[in-house]
């Protein structure tokens, strides 16, 4: 599919929407929004580019294997989940949270980490299932 | 106090150490695997002095606390018996096995197999808790699984071990349900409290059941009639498992398992009568069919599941006379049988055949190895001065004085003795009996572990019966009471002449004329399979083969493989549940006043919802149609906007456009059809559609009706700030009140993912070769 409007317009799209993905996946805690869309959001960003420039392309802008973020991201969620255990000896899951806020961010806790590694293992799956096929289709 | 749970783990870790050595380093330090068995047994010898002065000993430490299940051992003098069993039978096979499968290629696997089976198996005995004793009893049929398949390139092997395994595993659910169930009724999962009210179990409305679960989980771990057949095919193993394994220690588990719950059932003669009728039948069986095998290790199987019966049996009668002589006969069967197994063994070793017809006169080669499978066939056969001896006196001294019918008892237990006799000659003298058969070739002689070792068996069956005196301190003198309340019978070699003697020496003397009767032969053999039409394994082969059939019918219906025959099962049975629901119930009724009027973009939403549809349903290609599924998808997300749910629209709006995406991938290289699908088919697809699109509207209009269960929502509603510092409620409930699924769902979701890509990717290096 080349189409010089489509190709323009996702080199532009790409970091934005990455960035709005991101900017979901924080405030999920209290808007609308979390780890699970803001993953899907990300996938479709940079699926969007894949559509434009082609595979090859988007995988050199990714650097990484798409896969590689499933693992990174579910052990993220494992520890998290985790960290009540070392960190207090609460229960597992236990929600631990930092008392301060944080400029942007606001209050800072477990939760959040949990909800980043759902985001990344969310951008990994979506993004190997759908580059697996389209190369072998 | 954690040192048994330490003791018990140490076998499994030392099974992992044997795999850190490594197969070619094992093979030259093979004497390093016998370390663990020796050790245990020298550790648990150390407590018998203190437990023979009545001690108890208690090792605790919380597991699970919050459902009562902890590691919960404890050590008494029934558990001493079986520790010392296991430890002592097993430092003898491990040493055994070292010469046996020398130079094995397979043989660290079998060391690793054995190491977690022993340690299992010490497990299943010290358990106080009946959620582990179970745990460690499932892991004993794993283990011995892998060792009947230990030829795993063999057919009949592998066989052999489903079979056993599937008994077993049947009997392992069985006690499952048994814990669960005493665990109910008592309220406590320890074996120890729950003998604090053993009338529970005894006049519970639940004791039969109880009891069916029970006798299901001992019977088939203990190859009692009509379960009995996995443990000939599970000779398929080598010698040194069927010793250890199929004659001394895991079959004995199920005995284990009723001694251990005899004092619960105290007072029911339900319990004991149903012991004494199974094990009758087991008995008689099993003798009569060592008449008819060839195979040496056949014999030894039908004369072990014999023995077993014979346990049963006397725990039948439920007297402290016949606990005793079943006590008594844990010892003797382990010592002579293992002893027996192992002089086969070694036949089978050096003369490359386990055929009786074919085995005579090998005395003159293996000579040190004759005098132990004599001695071992003669406490088998109950000759005085063994400890077969002493255990064949307390048999008869038990049906003498036992049970309802003691002439009939005693008449059973007397022709079982007979042909024991005569299975212990069979197999313990013939083959070296007689002059030497020429066809056997060249016969070398054994490595010294080869005879020591069932010789150190026998001689110690010829010891206790020369000092029975050591078999009563140690072991029946604590553990008849403890079982029984009463107190064990004083154990002894010479009572004088009475009616005991006059029957042992009917049984020895008819024994050994049976024996130079009746000879072995392949013709008999034969003539006996003629019933195996009718026999419990063929029987159970049948129902499972029948079952396998079924399981292809219903797979070849339901789960062809086609997405759409999936999809069209699902609503077809779901419209049929909705269906059934709302004709037999109907509570369906809508009142006018509560419905508003529509708003003009609902209206709008709806309308654009039906020409997709429409359009969907009725354009030529397969892109268009894909592209208005994308168009529904979307109104929806329309809906959940306007109704309050912005995660959910946010979410169908992405999914929704990953699946075109998917869509489009994979069908746009696809060729295309003018037609998707033929009339016939999209008639009946309609059909089963507007049904089940029916029948779940019908569906809500019913939930919006009953008054909603608001606790839920309410709790989350209130607490997420509170509990979780968020206010997101629904982001709060994936992340933290229900964070555990989330975890499991983005597992889920990795593997699927893995699972695409090795799909095609695999696929993709097969296309480029």
């Amino acid at each position: 599919m080349k189409s010089l409007i489509l190709h323009t317009i996702s080199i532009t799209l790409l970091p934005l929407l990455i960035l709005f993905s991101v900017f979901v996946l924080l405030r999920g805690h209290y808007l609308p929004g979390g780890g699970f869309i803001g993953g899907l959001i990300a996938a479709i960003a940079f699926i969007l580019h894949a559509f434009a420039n082609g595979l090859k392309e988007t995988r050199k802008v990714l650097r990484i294997h798409p896969g590689f973020l499933i693992p990174v991201g579910l052990s993220i969620a494992v520890l998290s989940a985790l960290a009540p255990i070392l960190m207090t000896g609460d229960p597992l899951m236990t929600g631990l949270w930092y008392d301060k806020d944080i400029a942007i961010l606001g209050k800072i806790g477990s939760a959040l980490f949990f909800d980043t590694g759902v985001y990344l293992v969310v951008v990994g799956v979506c993004l190997t299932i759908i580059f697996t096929i389209s190369e072998s289709v | 106090m954690t040192v048994f749970l330490i003791v018990i783990l140490s076998s499994f870790v030392f099974s992992l150490l044997l795999f850190g050595i490594g197969q070619k380093t094992f093979q030259r330090m093979t004497w390093f695997a016998a370390l663990l068995p020796i050790s245990l047994f020298i550790y648990f010898s150390s407590f018998a002095k203190s437990i023979m002065n009545g001690e108890v000993y208690n090792s605790f430490t919380s597991w699970v606390p919050s459902l009562g299940i902890n590691l919960d051992f404890r050590l008494d003098n029934l558990a001493l018996l079986f520790t010392l069993l296991i430890t002592g039978v097993g430092s003898i096979v491990f040493l055994y096995t070292t010469q046996y499968l020398k130079g094995h290629p397979k043989l660290l696997r079998f060391y690793v197999f054995l190491s977690i089976f022993m340690g299992a198996m010490l497990g299943l005995v010290t358990s106080n808790n009946i959620i582990t004793l179970f745990i460690f009893w499932e892991l004993t049929s794993i283990s011995s699984f892998f060792l009947i398949s230990f030829n795993n390139t063999e057919a009949p092997s592998r066989k052999s071990a489903i079979i056993a395994l599937t008994i077993t595993g049947l009997g392992g659910l069985a006690l499952l349900a048994f814990a669960v169930l005493a665990g109910q009724i008592t309220g406590t999962l320890s074996i120890a409290e729950m003998l604090q009210s053993p009338e529970v179990f005894a006049n519970h409305q639940y004791s039969v059941i109880l009891m069916v679960f029970i006798f299901l989980a001992a019977f088939t771990k203990s190859a009692q009639f009509p379960f009995h057949f996995w443990l000939p095919g599970a000779m398929k193993a080598p010698t040194p498992v069927s010793t250890y394994l199929h004659s001394a220690t895991m079959v004995k588990a199920g005995i284990y398992l009723l001694l251990r719950f005899t004092p619960h059932f105290q007072n029911n003669s339900y319990f004991f009568t149903t012991l004494l009728i199974v094990g009758a039948i087991t008995m008689l069986y099993a003798a009569f069919q060592t008449l008819f095998k060839t195979d040496l290790k056949g014999i030894l199987a039908y004369s072990t599941i014999g023995a077993l019966g014979i346990m049963v049996f006397l725990i039948g009668i439920g007297t402290s006379a016949s606990i005793t002589a079943a006590i008594v006969f844990i010892v003797v069967h382990a010592l002579y049988k293992a002893s027996l197994f192992l002089v086969t063994g070694t036949i089978d070793h050096q003369a490359k055949t386990r055929d009786i017809t074919k085995l005579s006169g090998l005395r003159k080669v293996l000579m040190p190895l004759a005098i132990a499978g004599l001695i071992a066939a003669l406490s088998s056969g109950g000759f005085p001065p063994t400890v077969g001896f002493i255990g064949k006196d307390l048999i008869y001294e038990a049906t003498l004085h036992g049970g309802l019918n003691p002439v009939l008892l005693t008449t059973m237990a007397v022709l079982t003795n007979i042909l024991m006799v005569f299975a212990g000659l069979l197999v313990g003298v013939k083959p070296f009996a007689g002059k030497q058969n020429e066809d056997l070739g060249e016969i070398k002689k054994p490595h010294f572990f080869l005879w020591f070792m069932p010789m150190i068996l026998a001689v110690l069956s010829l010891l206790f019966g020369l000092f029975p005196s050591m078999v009563e301190a140690l072991f029946t003198h604590n553990i008849t009471p403890l079982l029984t309340g009463e107190e064990s019978p004083h154990l002894a070699i010479w009572h004088g002449f009475n009616l005991i003697l006059l029957l042992s020496a009917i049984t020895i003397i008819s024994g050994i004329i049976i024996y130079f009767i009746w000879k072995p032969s392949h013709k008999k053999e034969g003539s006996m399979m003629k019933f195996e039409a009718i026999s419990p394994k063929s029987l159970a082969l049948k129902f499972s083969d029948l079952f396998q059939k079924l399981s292809y019918i219903l797979t070849r219906t339901f789960q062809n493989g086609y997405l759409r025959r999936y999809v069209m099962v699902i609503l077809v049975l779901l419209t049929l549940v909705f269906g059934i629901h709302v004709f037999i119930n109907p509570r369906i009724f809508l009142s006018v006043k509560e419905i508003k009027a529509l708003n003009w973009n609902e209206i709008v939403i709806l309308a654009m919802m039906l020409v997709s549809i429409l359009f969907t349903v009725f354009t030529k290609s397969r892109l268009t149609a894909i592209a208005g599924m994308g168009v529904l998808g979307y109104t929806m997300c329309l809906i959940f906007v306007f109704y309050g749910a912005p995660d959910l629209a946010m979410t169908q709006f992405s999914i929704d456009t990953l699946t075109v995406i998917l869509f489009v991938l994979v069908l746009y290289r696809l060729p295309k059809y003018l037609k998707l699908s033929n009339r016939t088919n999209r008639v009946r697809d309609a059909i089963v559609a507007m049904s089940f699109g029916t029948f779940l509207a019908f569906t809500i209009i019913e939930i919006m009706n009953e008054t909603p269960l608001k606790k839920t929502s309410e709790y989350y509603a209130e607490n997420a700030y509170v509990l979780a510092k968020g206010k997101n409620v629904v982001n709060v409930i994936l992340v933290d009140f229900r964070g555990f699924d989330t975890m499991i769902e983005i597992v889920v979701l990795a593997i699927s993912a893995i699972g695409v890509f090795a799909l095609l990717k695999l696929h993709l290096k097969k296309n480029e070769k």
